[in-house]
């Protein structure tokens, strides 16, 4: 299952739907927002996502992670809005019978979703101004200026 | 001429300064597309860094449009 949230992610609700009897490993991962990137000060930032698309896209990557490690589940959620310091802004989870393939398919997963989903990521600087994550040009950074 | 429905988002939308709008067009296909907006519009982007998709499904750059298409820009992703 994978969803893009406006809301908070609630990690027993994430968890639930992965119990299974047959898994001897569960491994998540969670993407938090932190407070630099790039040698900028980051002091909040923005994730915009074309929902549909999203969605869809992320099913394959589930998909393709099922089939290839021989995953018993697999659950991805990643938020949209405006968000603060330490919050959670993706989460992974993946069972399977044993940790090896677990591991490995948990980070193909976090992987593809960074590469593949149209999710885009704005970031607020400390020095007032913004940045959309890798849309810079030659032509000019796409930075903002300072408001005011 | 094709009537199409465009939506924007992240970088392009704030460029655009609107999410959506409807748009006659003599344009065939996303390039085309892509570049008859740049110029109107003065996209930073250049139109080798921007994927598509129409109807919610990833496109080539050289695929047919048709009266009625839903087309979205997609500038470089940057989840997780």
């Amino acid at each position: 299952m994978f969803r893009i949230s406006p809301t908070p992610l609630e990690l027993p609700a994430l968890r639930a739907p992965l119990a299974d009897a047959r898994a001897g490993a569960l491994v998540t991962f969670e993407g938090w927002v932190r407070d630099h990137n790039e040698g900028q000060a980051v002091q909040s930032l923005a994730y915009e996502a074309y929902v549909p698309l999203a969605e869809a896209e992320g099913e394959r990557i589930l998909a393709e992670a099922r089939a290839h490690f021989g995953l018993l589940g697999a659950v991805a959620v990643h938020r949209v809005g405006h968000l603060a310091l330490g919050d959670l802004a993706v989460w992974v989870g993946v069972t399977a019978a044993h940790r090896a393939a677990a591991f490995e398919a948990c980070r193909y997963i976090i992987d593809e979703a960074k590469s593949r989903l149209p999710i885009w990521k704005k970031e607020h600087y400390a020095s007032g101004t913004t940045a959309w994550i890798n849309c810079a040009t030659r032509a000019g950074p796409a930075t903002a200026k300072p408001r005011g | 001429m094709n009537e199409l429905t465009i939506e924007y988002f992240a970088l392009l939308r704030e460029q655009r300064g609107q999410a959506t709008e409807r748009l006659v067009t003599a344009a065939a296909t996303p390039a085309a597309l892509y570049a008859e907006l740049q110029a109107r519009h003065g996209f930073t982007l250049p139109g080798d860094r921007v994927r598509v998709a129409i109807n919610g499904a990833f496109a080539a750059a050289d695929a047919p449009l048709r009266s009625g298409d839903l087309v979205v820009f997609i500038p470089p992703v940057a989840g997780g």
